[in-house]
């Protein structure tokens, strides 16, 4: 598998780094020639000096044989022509983009990102995880869908207690798929009665977070 | 007609500026105030200060009602993403994108964007204007693309 990281930074470098020791073929593409000869250096020939936003530097970066591009440079614009070039001039089977504005994630996948990473969004979700009022977290958006993963844990005055799976309207196009009480997961079926801390994660449609929020966790 | 422009350079300050005196209702935005400098005060446009690739931005700067829209930045790949959230996300009937290297410029403009490239026509101009007629290769002036 060939793998082609564009953007030197602290992301390019050790993304590019960890998967050269994973036993991968790796080539980093990085615009400044004091950083490629740094890299290079450290960790041998995996860099390469230019603009992985021209056609040519692709070309001699053999994208015509890439499996994957990885555009983790700090401008999303940039991110962005780097992957639709290598996807749509070089034929590169998944181009994965970072994504430093959130609200650039869902304009990606609408224009042909097959995946985006959003540190902002990571640690957003990590706050809110942190936060116990927060007592409903989103975990993941699923490809070429309006569903979201989320994870709820069930406080003593959730309005589910003691009630069955079966007997909450949830509402259309949403599922729980999994419970893991004590510990131990359980794939829920109808009869399932919910209890105390219970952690639920359940596929919603995004239209409909709210509502699932208030049915599994009540007002806060 | 509804123009919403990016970037207010010299070429969008001025294209905002012929518009505006024609009567059309015209926005730009730019990511500094100072940029709107360029702009006289006679200028009856809306200055919308913002990052063009950003939706909110682009959707205060009317860009849902608007009939064009042109990316002029110095920035070949902010015009090339605004472009696209202008034409596929908003629907904007007419979208055109400058892009200053023309490699950029062939692949996007294959992909159904419509894009002027200063570097060819200018290039293409000089050669037009020095070589005369048979000393043209065919014959044939240099095409535009």
């Amino acid at each position: 598998m060939y793998i082609i990281v564009a953007g030197g930074g602290k992301v390019g470098r050790y993304l590019t780094e960890t998967l050269v020791n994973d036993g991968y073929e790796v080539l980093l593409i990085e615009r400044l020639k004091a950083k490629v000869e740094q890299y290079t250096e450290q960790l041998g020939g995996v860099a390469v000096q230019g603009d992985a936003c021209e056609a040519q530097v692709l070309a001699d970066a053999g994208a015509g044989r890439a499996d994957v591009i990885i555009a983790v440079t700090g401008d999303d614009e940039d991110n962005l022509v780097i992957c639709q070039m290598a996807k749509r001039k070089f034929n590169v089977g998944r181009a994965i983009a970072r994504v430093n504005n959130p609200k650039n994630e869902r304009i990606f996948k609408h224009l042909g990102i097959d995946a985006t990473v959003s540190h902002t969004n990571i640690i957003l979700s990590m706050i809110e995880q942190v936060i116990p009022s927060h007592s409903l977290w989103h975990l993941t958006h699923l490809r070429n869908s309006d569903l979201e993963m989320i994870d709820a844990v069930l406080g003593s005055n959730s309005p589910v207690l003691n009630k069955s799976l079966s007997s909450i309207n949830l509402p259309a196009d949403s599922n729980v798929v999994l419970v893991v009480r004590n510990g131990k997961t359980i794939v829920p079926r109808g009869d399932l009665v919910f209890a105390p801390h219970d952690e639920v994660i359940a596929i919603v449609a995004r239209n409909s977070r709210h509502e699932v929020r208030r049915l599994l966790v009540g007002t806060e | 007609m509804n123009f919403v422009i990016l970037g207010c350079g010299r070429v969008g300050s001025r294209l905002a500026v012929l518009l505006d005196k024609m009567g059309h209702n015209v926005a730009i935005i730019d990511r500094t105030s100072d940029a709107f400098k360029r702009l006289p005060t006679t200028f009856k446009g809306r200055a919308v200060i913002g990052i063009g690739i950003d939706e909110d931005v682009l959707k205060s700067a009317g860009i849902e009602q608007a009939d064009v829209f042109a990316a002029v930045t110095n920035g070949d790949n902010t015009n090339i993403m605004a472009s696209q959230v202008a034409k596929e996300l908003f629907q904007v009937p007419r979208v055109i994108a400058r892009i200053y290297d023309p490699i950029r410029e062939g692949t996007y403009h294959a992909l159904g964007l419509d894009t002027i490239c200063p570097t060819t026509l200018i290039t293409n101009q000089i050669i037009n204007d020095v070589l005369s007629g048979d000393m043209l290769p065919g014959s044939n002036k240099v095409a535009n693309r």
